[in-house]
């Protein structure tokens, strides 16, 4: 078992999430990460599903993604063949606010986004590891609300979509 | 230029019309009244088939599907006219069936809602299409179809589902029809890379035994003329899945038998001494495995595939040749050298007597009392045309008459194969008589599974197709009845039927019929039945507790296969 990352290119129909989140429901495939976005082009859409299973069940996930006939593309890469992101939004309550909170933000790079009269957002961009000891050390502050989005990724890999256009 | 406008309705069956669709089967319902309402004006250009349930028109559409080659066509209502075609989508999907279904759904306003025979059709019918599509637009009518029947026929072949709003049915837009040629997410024909073929060639022309598995890959591809000339100047014995039976004649003399749980003793015990198995147009399904751990394990495994996602999904293979097989099997056999392997063939033939000794003569000339499924499908190779069409339903007499029955030639043989829906025959085979009134269809099917979908009796008296229908009633859910037998200590478990008087029935359906319970006069009745000018019902009661043999029991290894 291992993580992968499936990044699927398709065109903008409606139900196409669903087609492709039935593949892994029929599996019986746990998706730990999921976002959508626009592409480099215009019209085409970027989906990155995060999953971890073995290589065996991980190509025939791609090829049966790939099978989907509004998906362009399906490419699956391991966690070395990817530069990837996630954000993390924590929000903590400014009641009897500890001091040591500045040093918290500074020591794991993240940052303020929003002040409020009861409460402050930070946000810190990363790895899951990353965002996960922030989440832990800001438990001592008390969290009121914790959020992290799926990864974005671009991969290594120099192959890009337009060869399939 | 200036089109006038038409009613989406109308935009529907000129669609339909304009792809060449000879039939629809169908039936109508609040949502599609409009498409039926317009129907009503060109009944002289495209035929309606009104089945007596949904199930039926998509298994109808099925069996014409199967033997025209064509795209089959399929009209339903919403809500439960709608979810009734399920089934035969899954069915159509896992067989690679093409067909366009559409199906009303309430007006676009009410989406959502829960309104009268609301449902959510394309959320439902997703996991058993190849693609579907909701329109709420009558300008969306046309291109929808278009890509439909596109994607629908080309590639592998499958179901797809178009959901066609009333209000798009009922407003008014141009119809300028488009086919689609090209659809820029879709290509389903990869490139056939000769590489592959060269290095297929390379170990075939090495191999000592070689062994050929052919499937619906060979009908679907139209590449039966391409697997008879591969065959011939390679020499290599071939076997044939359930679907791919037919694509070339049995009669061939390379041709050693059937694969799979029922199939033939040869061709599943010999897939574990072969050196080189050349798989063309088949998926390894785990009825013609068994146990994927104790399959063809010492074998070089060549696979000609046109679905990327079959390559390796079940048998790891050492070179895949992806692509149309037709274009495969025309290189490879260029490329392979003319050879014979005439010991390797005599071990099949001597397996094929040690099967015949044990399993085929007591099926087909019995000396016990009872009647046998085996005998009455020898009966019909007596009497049937050459070229005549089988089809069948799903259980015990499917699997003795696909072992029996002489297949002459390609798209003879419908069955509903990959997800074995009982109920299926009836329907298909009045599909698949639509097509030719002219060709000898025979519907075998068992005591369970017509009662599936007898209503469909009402659909070939109504249209007067032809089709023979030979009952072969044991008063049992037999294969289940079987498996109880020898893997549930024989706990029959319900699988006894009471059964109506299906004389009366199909007497009351104005369909001739008779009824047979012993040897004597069953010759006669069979013959009779092929005389009969226009459908006949032919009730067989067949011995109560027959097995079918050779099997292979669920989950053991081909070389596991029995012969009692």
């Amino acid at each position: 078992m291992k993580r992968y990352t499936i990044s699927v290119f398709t065109e903008n129909f409606i139900g196409i999430l669903s087609r492709i989140t039935v593949i892994f429901t029929r599996r019986g495939i746990n998706i730990d990460g999921f976002t959508a976005s626009e592409s480099r082009e215009e019209g085409i859409y970027r989906i990155t599903i995060e999953v971890t299973t073995s290589e065996e069940q991980i190509i025939q996930l791609s090829k049966q993604i790939d099978k989907i006939i509004d998906v362009i593309k399906a490419f699956y890469y391991t966690d070395e063949q990817m530069v990837f992101q996630e954000i993390a939004l924590y929000k903590i309550p400014i009641e009897n606010l500890d001091p040591g909170l500045e040093r918290v933000i500074r020591q794991h790079n993240a940052r303020i986004i929003s002040a409020e009269k009861d409460f402050v957002v930070i946000e810190l961009t990363g790895h899951k590891e990353d965002t996960q000891d922030l989440l832990e050390v800001l438990k001592g502050f008390g969290v009121l609300e914790f959020v992290r989005s799926g990864r974005v990724a671009v991969a290594k890999p120099m192959e890009t979509i337009d060869k399939y256009l | 230029m200036e089109y006038s406008k038409i009613r989406g309705a109308d935009i529907v069956i000129k669609s339909l019309i304009a792809e060449n669709a000879k039939y629809i089967f169908g039936y109508p319902g609040g949502a599609i009244m409009p498409v039926y309402d317009a129907l009503y004006d060109y009944v002289d250009q495209i035929k309606h088939i009104l089945t007596r349930h949904e199930q039926g028109a998509i298994h109808a559409a099925q069996g014409y599907a199967r033997v025209s080659g064509k795209v089959g066509v399929c009209i339903a209502t919403s809500g439960p006219g709608a979810t009734n075609l399920i089934t035969g989508l899954a069915d159509a999907m896992i067989d690679s069936t093409p067909l366009v279904c559409i199906t009303g759904q309430v007006p676009s306003h009410l989406l959502g809602t829960d309104a009268f025979q609301e449902t959510d059709v394309v959320g439902i019918s997703m996991p058993a299409t190849k693609w579907n599509i909701q329109v709420q637009k009558v300008e969306d009518i046309a291109p929808a179809i278009a890509r439909g029947f596109q994607i629908a026929r080309s590639g592998r072949p499958g179901p797809v589902l178009i959901d066609i709003t009333k209000n798009a049915q009922v407003s008014e837009g141009e119809f300028n029809y488009v086919p689609c040629l090209n659809i820029r997410s879709y290509k389903p024909y990869p490139k056939l890379d000769d590489k592959a073929i060269q290095a297929a060639a390379a170990i075939i022309n090495k191999a000592e035994r070689p062994y050929v598995l052919y499937g619906q890959g060979v009908v679907l591809g139209k590449a039966e003329k391409e697997l008879n000339a591969f065959l011939e100047k390679s020499g290599i014995p071939a076997a044939c899945t359930l679907l791919g039976t037919g694509a070339i004649s049995e009669s061939h003399p390379n041709y050693v038998g059937k694969l799979g749980m029922h199939g033939n003793y040869a061709p599943n015990m010999l897939t574990n001494k072969c050196d080189v198995l050349i798989a063309i147009g088949m998926r390894f399904d785990d009825r013609v495995t068994g146990d994927l751990s104790r399959y063809a394990k010492q074998a070089k495994v060549v696979h000609l595939e046109l679905d990327p996602a079959e390559i390796d999904k079940n048998v790891k293979c050492d070179v895949p040749i992806l692509g149309d097989c037709k274009e495969s099997l025309e290189k490879l056999t260029k490329a392979v050298d003319k050879k014979t392997y005439t010991s390797w063939l005599e071990k099949f033939r001597e397996l094929e007597a040690e099967e015949k000794r044990v399993v085929v003569g007591n099926d087909l000339l019995p000396t016990k009392e009872g009647l046998t499924m085996g005998e009455v499908i020898r009966h019909i190779n007596e009497f049937k045309a050459e070229d005549a069409i089988l089809v069948t339903d799903v259980g015990q007499h499917q699997m003795v008459a696909w072992r029996y029955f002489q297949y002459n030639q390609s798209r003879t043989q419908v069955t509903s194969g990959g997800l074995g829906t009982m109920g299926f025959a009836l329907p298909a085979a009045l599909g698949a008589q639509l097509h030719d009134f002219n060709r000898q269809v025979i519907c075998v099917v068992g005591d369970g599974g017509i009662q599936m979908t007898i209503q469909e009796l009402g659909t070939i008296m109504q249209t007067k197709a032809p089709v023979k229908v030979v009952l072969l009633n044991n008063n049992f859910l037999g294969m289940v009845r079987q498996w109880q037998q020898l893997f549930f200590d024989k706990r029959y478990s319900f699988t006894e039927l009471e059964n109506p008087d299906f004389l009366k029935i199909a007497e009351a359906y104005r369909i001739k019929a008779q009824k047979v319970e012993k040897r004597d006069g069953l010759r006669e009745a069979v013959a009779e039945m092929f005389i009969h000018d226009g459908p006949y019902f032919l009730e067989v009661a067949v011995e109560k507790e027959d097995n079918v043999f050779p099997m292979i029991a669920s989950g053991t290894s081909v070389e596991d296969i029995r012969l009692s």
